[in-house]
């Protein structure tokens, strides 16, 4: 093999320029050229103990596909990532890998872990560009199944079942499938073309695709079954959101992050040629500290906001969302009010947002989550001008089908309970993964519980049909 | 896709179409709606069910058009294509036990109040419509109104047809002369549900109300719907439409509908002056 290049830094991703992007919704990192990804895959050590591997909730074969591309063989790197994970292009944008992959990279020990996600993405989007898929029609098997929620878990189920020979078909609720990666992660870091792709190469594959059905309204996991389904998946992820239940939270100019980011994506609001309206805010403040709030607050500057405010109650240490979107907002001027508490929100004569107030907090001792729990500073209290605001304090999973299905038991977080190795639920037949059984998670996770949900629905319907 | 099979225009500005869904025509329920979009670029918007035919598998939506989606919805006609239509959603109408009501619709909230009435009538209860227009000229569903009830008044602002005034007027003289009602249904302009709920406080009769606030995706997980009822914040998309009117913050829901009207007025600009729907 080469030498290895040693470099403590990963080659650079070039980027759109911060006060050129955060006036556009394209995308912000542009992707590595052939020369790059190459100078960066020469990064990898090639690691016998394959530390990177176990990282990564679906194994990909991390130093095996960047030895690949350090060769040149792309297409191959390709193939070699698509053995394990169905969504290389996504999962290469939007893993968090710095707590995942890239968190045991032992390049990380000294310098910066070699760039795992930039190289993945660069494999797919490689393929994407130069290689015409002729889709594959695995023959049926006679055996049907129902998918509901086009989300990454119920994508993947579905795309594995296929290949496996069942016929499958998917029920979403929205006029589009995708789940939060069409309505939730904005355009300009997860360009919707790639969804769209993946989307139509599995329904090449022969998967059927229902949109407007809301499971559990129109047709309920029972009717499914009575119509021949012989196994449901439920993939109906964790969109039901959280408020604070503070004053003020229905004043107009207050959003839950999922209204306003589904207004911009799924909707398109920020298009004139859509009819979703949108308001263009001044100000706006955005309370939380995960991906949500990173997306929400650099949508609004995208929109022409003077100041956009992230409201966090802990320190920087604790933000959870993806280092590089916390990065990528400081560099487009999101002001981050760190250990700031909303208390109520402050509104005008017309019921207009006017300022939220906001208590000042301090880091006491670790509570239940091993994080230092925040306690206000009394008296701290102080407003922030705003003219909207925007929380994205969580979301847990909508009661719509685990109301409507008898035998469906939940978690008193509204979780579907699923066995951890085979996903399957309370109900016979039926098995769920994803947000819907995490509660709000990442991509990955939900399409590490599609597959094993797809291998065990498969046993499923063998046993019973032996 | 949800074909039209039927369409009949009921005033100048509210139109009635009745379109092939039969899974939702098998499921819906009185108080449920439906969310529509025109095409592509369309905007989600909800409309209540009317009325439906399980057998024939179809839906029936009744439908002001006040903006560019519903305008461009009344512009479709019989073997079109409705390009989303997606329900029924909501909660059904709690109709159980109740042996007399009172059923009052003003202008177009007559067509979202009709099939509470039929379904109560069909019950066996004995039901009292109050149906206000503005005047005679957009009077709609007056036949159907009347097929279903014991009692039926009509009311007009300018008096040109029906009795003169507001439907506040003659829900107070019913209940002034004794009428006792077990429930009120109250389905129209939010204006008008405020004022029949204080019509019926002191009287202390249970007031139901339909309400419409903003919607997106009609199924809980945007939160745009929220509403105060009796101080709680509630989606009314899942935990509605329907509430119990004296508990409902009316003014805040007319605020909040309110929030967008200089877009939406910007958009039927557009198409008005336009004359030309989407490139
Ligand atoms: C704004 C935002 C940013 C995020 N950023 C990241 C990130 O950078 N990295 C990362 O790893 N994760 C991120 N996440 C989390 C990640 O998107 C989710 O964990 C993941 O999408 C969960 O997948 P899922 O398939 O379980 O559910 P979802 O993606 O939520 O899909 C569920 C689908 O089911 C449909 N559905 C729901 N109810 C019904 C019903 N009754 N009938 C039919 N269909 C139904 C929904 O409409 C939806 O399409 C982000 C989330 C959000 C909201
Ligand atoms: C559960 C529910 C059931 C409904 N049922 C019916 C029905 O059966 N028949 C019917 O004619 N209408 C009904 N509506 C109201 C209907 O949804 C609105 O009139 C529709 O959104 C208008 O869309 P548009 O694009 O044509 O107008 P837009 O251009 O969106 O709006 C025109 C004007 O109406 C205001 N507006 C927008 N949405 C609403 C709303 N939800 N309520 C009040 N004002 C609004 C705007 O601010 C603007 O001033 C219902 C609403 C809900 C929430
Ligand atoms: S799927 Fe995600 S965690 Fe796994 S290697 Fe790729 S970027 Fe890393
Ligand atoms: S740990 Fe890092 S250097 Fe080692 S194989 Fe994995 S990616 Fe390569
Ligand atoms: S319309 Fe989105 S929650 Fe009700």
């Amino acid at each position: 093999m080469a030498k290895p290049n040693m470099s403590l830094e990963k080659v650079k991703m070039p980027e759109q320029e911060p006060h050129i992007r955060n006036r556009n919704f394209d995308e912000v990192a542009l992707g590595y050229t052939e020369e790059m990804a190459i100078e960066e895959a020469k990064r990898c050590l090639n690691c016998k103990h394959r530390p990177c591997v176990e990282g990564c909730p679906v194994n990909v074969k991390i130093p095996d596909f960047i030895a690949l591309i350090a060769e040149g063989k792309f297409e191959e790197a390709y193939q070699c990532i698509r053995e394990t994970n169905a969504l290389p292009a996504v999962c290469g944008r939007v893993c968090p890998q710095e707590t995942q992959c890239e968190k045991y990279c032992v390049r990380g020990k000294k310098g910066e872990p070699v760039g795992i996600g930039r190289l993945e993405r660069f494999a797919a989007d490689w393929h994407m560009k130069h290689v015409e898929e002729t889709p594959k029609k695995p023959e049926s098997n006679g055996h049907k199944v129902a998918i509901v929620g086009a989300g990454p878990a119920g994508l993947t189920c579905a795309g594995d079942l296929r290949q496996m020979g069942y016929d499958v078909t998917i029920f979403e609720a929205f006029h589009l499938a995708g789940g939060v990666l069409v309505y939730g992660i904005p355009e300009f870091r997860l360009p919707k073309a790639i969804v769209r792709k993946e989307i139509d190469s599995l329904k090449n594959m022969g998967v059927k695709v229902e949109t407007n059905m809301v499971i559990g309204k129109v047709l309920s996991i029972d009717d499914l079954f009575a119509q021949g389904y012989e196994a449901v998946f439920i993939g109906s992820g964790a969109g039901l959101p959280s408020f604070m239940g503070i004053e003020g939270e229905t004043l107009l100019g207050v959003y839950s992050a999922n209204e306003y980011l589904t207004r911009i994506n799924l909707m398109r609001a920020y298009d004139d040629a859509y009819d979703t309206p949108l308001i263009r805010h001044k100000k706006v403040a955005v309370v939380g500290g995960g991906n949500v709030a990173m997306d929400a607050a650099r949508s609004a500057m995208r929109l022409g906001a003077e100041k956009v405010y992230i409201v966090y109650r802990r320190s920087m240490d604790e933000l959870p969302a993806r280092a590089e979107e916390v990065h990528h907002a400081k560099e487009e001027g999101i002001e981050f009010k760190l250990l700031t508490n909303p208390v109520r929100i402050l509104g005008d004569e017309g019921k207009h947002v006017r300022a939220i107030e906001c208590v000042e907090m301090e880091l006491g001792e670790p509570d239940a989550s091993g994080r230092r729990r925040p306690i206000p500073k009394e008296g701290s209290n102080f407003e922030i001008e705003v003219d909207a605001v925007i929380i994205a304090i969580g979301t847990s999973p909508n009661p719509l089908i685990s109301r409507t299905t008898n035998g469906l038991e939940t978690n008193k977080k509204g979780c579907l309970i699923a066995d951890e190795k085979t996903m399957a639920t309370t109900r016979e037949g039926v098995f769920a993964g994803g947000d819907a059984v995490t509660g709000a998670a990442t991509v990955i996770l939900a399409m590490g519980a599609g597959k094993t949900a797809a291998k065990s629905i498969d046993e499923y319907i063998k046993n019973k049909n032996n | 896709m949800y074909q039209i099979v039927n369409k009949r225009r009921l005033n100048e500005s509210v139109t009635l179409l009745e379109v092939d869904a039969p899974l939702i025509a098998k499921k819906a329920q009185p108080g449920q709606f439906i969310i529509f979009r025109v095409d592509e670029q369309g905007e989600r918007v909800p409309l209540t069910i009317a009325d439906f035919d399980r057998e024939k598998g179809t839906v029936t939506i009744i439908f002001q058009h006040v903006g560019r989606s519903t305008l461009m919805l009344s512009q479709l006609n019989v073997g079109d294509d409705i390009y989303d239509f997606v329900g029924p959603l909501g909660m059904p109408s709690h109709l159980e036990g109740i042996k007399k009501a009172c059923v009052v619709g003003g202008g177009v909230g007559c067509a979202i109040a009709y099939p509470q009435a039929k379904a109560l009538h069909q019950m066996g209860a004995q039901v009292d419509i109050i149906a206000g227009f503005r005047s005679k000229d957009i009077v709609i569903l007056e036949e159907e109104m009347r097929a279903v009830c014991d009692n039926f008044y009509l009311t007009t602002d300018d008096g040109s047809y029906g009795e003169k005034g507001f439907v506040t007027d003659k829900l107070k003289s019913l209940l002034e002369a004794g009428n006792q009602y077990d429930v009120v249904i109250a389905i129209g302009p939010v204006i008008m549900m405020k004022f029949v709920c204080k019509t019926t406080e002191p009287y202390g009769i249970k007031t139901v109300v339909s309400l419409n606030p903003i919607m997106i995706d009609g199924t809980g997980m945007c939160g745009g719907c929220r509403v105060t009822v009796d101080k709680k914040v509630k989606f009314a998309c899942v935990d509605g439409p329907e509430f119990d009117g004296h508990l409902v913050d009316f003014d805040e829901l007319m605020a909040r509908n309110s929030f967008y009207k200089e877009q939406e007025a910007n958009h039927e600009c557009r198409l008005l002056k336009g004359g030309e729907l989407h490139g």
